[in-house]
């Protein structure tokens, strides 16, 4: 799997977390190939979970997708694809139109980490306020009230 | 595109309504609802009025104190969500966890499993206008919280399963306890199945209700009792078995019908596995102990890791990253009823103002899990 990966997209990283969890890191630019790659060649055919991550010290946000398959033989593999950008201006495409289901998931990243997804059908707030006007909060500069 | 150009070339019959979020089924919860008489046309979810940032919480606390706080958003299921966080702080600090933990982990999990359930059945029961159901389940429901009082000390939220193993040993009393509990819950079920399954009104009212299709549940990521009811064979202890899951035998139902009642009745086809895991646990439940000296502040290297268990509504997910430090630097839950929530505006399209409760119920739902 790796393999074919790298083969595919000299440009990736892969490591794996641990048996049967490989982490692809890769770029704004290319994570929509990779996730078609994943999908449409690898078999991994619905999302798990999406995460964002701050890495406030190196000024940087990622976006972790986590990604399942059905295929009889691979249910246990999970697939991570990662993509670092900016913090300042972060701008990716949404995923969409790979996986249906990444919809709600880019909702609550977009909310909560303040990450643009390009091409979104909705990102209006889906679990914050409506008029929550801070910064989004999972970002590290965000303090909670009392702390 | 407009709602009036989807939808009627009379944009005067469209009423929209919201549904809750103090409506007594619906829960903390809204639902908007576009309305043509008596059909439903679009429907959108509102999530977030129980939200309470359970992760931005977590990077707070050290791993030991993040365990109360994390097991309230499922109140119903709370060993469950624990299990998750358990095995991968595990994970990270190459914990070795005694394997008459691990059973008793196995145990905990399951009997969490039959208390959600039956809870999801009663008021399933209720949805479709048969009362004897609630009443019922939610009696019976009381015996298996009995037991998991005896194991974990507390009836709702146990914290019994935590990193290195569980809080305690059990009571030799809860053996004996709980093989009956098993014996006399198999005969129940098989009432349910007269009274409640095999009941042609509730077949009428649920047959055919809100089906969601193979291809849809994989699409958007359905998980737990929705995908399996819709022909999808998905269950985390038989694809990546964890803790003591390979020492038991036991299947994993599924139906292919994708409707309401399917998934109702694929809550109690699970129930009737999750009692053999249990009878068998018991009967092998080896000797030794139960949980590993961590202290109150566990020192956990850097890394990353997600773990992942089934929990009643499915796939419970947690990515943790370290970075060395006393708490953690990012927790992600990934919660069952958030990835199930996309299929709600799927199956709330073109029916009956009456079906949106067996619907909504039928996925399975619990605000307070998906909000976090």
């Amino acid at each position: 799997m790796a393999a074919q990966l790298t083969a595919k997209f000299p440009e990736v990283k892969v490591d794996w977390m641990k048996e049967r969890r490989l982490k692809v890191s890769t770029s704004a630019m290319h994570v929509k190939e990779v996730g078609l790659f994943a999908r449409s060649t690898l078999g991994f055919d619905h999302i798990s979970t999406v995460s964002g991550v701050d890495w406030i010290a190196k000024n940087e946000l990622e976006v972790v997708y986590f990604v399942g398959s059905t295929t009889p033989g691979q249910e246990d593999f999970i697939l991570a694809i990662s993509e670092r950008i900016a913090r300042d201006n972060p701008v990716v495409p949404t995923m969409v139109e790979v996986w249906k289901g990444a919809e709600y998931h880019e909702r609550e990243t977009h909310e909560m980490f303040g990450i643009n997804f390009q091409g979104h059908p909705d990102q209006s707030h889906l679990f914050l306020p409506e008029d929550w006007n801070e910064l989004p909060p999972l970002r590290k500069d965000y303090v909670s009230p009392g702390r | 595109m407009t709602l009036e150009a989807e939808y009627s070339p009379d944009a005067d019959r469209i009423m929209s309504v919201s549904l809750g979020p103090q409506h007594p089924g619906a829960g903390h919860f809204r639902i908007k609802l576009w309305l043509d008489g008596d059909y439903v046309v679009r429907s959108e979810p509102d999530a977030g009025y129980v939200h309470r940032g359970e992760e931005k919480m977590s990077e707070y606390r050290n791993y030991i104190q993040n365990v109360p706080h994390l097991e309230r958003p499922v109140i119903l299921d709370s060993s469950n969500i624990l299990f998750a966080y358990a095995l991968g702080v595990d994970e990270l600090m190459n914990n070795k966890v005694p394997q008459r933990a691990q059973y008793l982990r196995v145990i905990m999990s399951e009997a969490n499993r039959i208390i959600s359930h039956m809870y999801f059945l009663a008021i399933q029961g209720l949805f479709l206008g048969h009362t004897t159901m609630i009443t019922w389940c939610m009696g019976d429901r009381d015996f298996w919280i009995d037991l998991a009082e005896r194991i974990g000390g507390a009836r709702v939220t146990f914290a019994y399963i935590i990193p290195g193993g569980v809080r305690n040993d059990i009571p030799p009393s809860a053996i004996e306890k709980g093989l009956n509990t098993c014996d006399w819950f198999d005969k129940r079920m098989d009432e349910y199945e007269k009274i409640f399954f095999r009941n042609p009104m509730v077949h009428q009212r649920s047959d055919g209700i809100g089906v969601l299709s193979r291809e849809d549940a994989i699409a958007y990521g359905a998980t737990g009792t929705v995908a399996r009811a819709s022909g999808v064979s998905v269950d985390v202890r038989k694809d990546e078995p964890y803790s003591a899951y390979e020492d038991f035998e036991f299947k994993t139902p599924v139906m292919t019908q994708g409707d309401v009642y399917a998934r109702a009745y694929v809550a109690l086809l699970d129930m009737r596995e999750s009692v053999k895991i249990i009878r068998q646990a018991l009967k092998k439940l080896p000797q030794g102990p139960v949980r590993l000296k961590l202290g109150p502040q566990p020192r956990v290297p850097a890394g990353e890791v997600y773990s992942r268990t089934e929990a009643a509504r499915g796939e419970m997910s947690y990515y943790i990253i370290s970075d060395g430090s006393p708490r953690p630097y990012r927790l992600k839950i990934g919660v069952p009823s958030a990835k199930n929530l996309r299929v709600l505006p799927l199956l709330l399209r073109n029916v009956h103002v009456a079906d949106i409760p067996p619907i909504y119920w039928g996925l399975n739902y619990w605000p307070v899990e998906a909000d976090r």
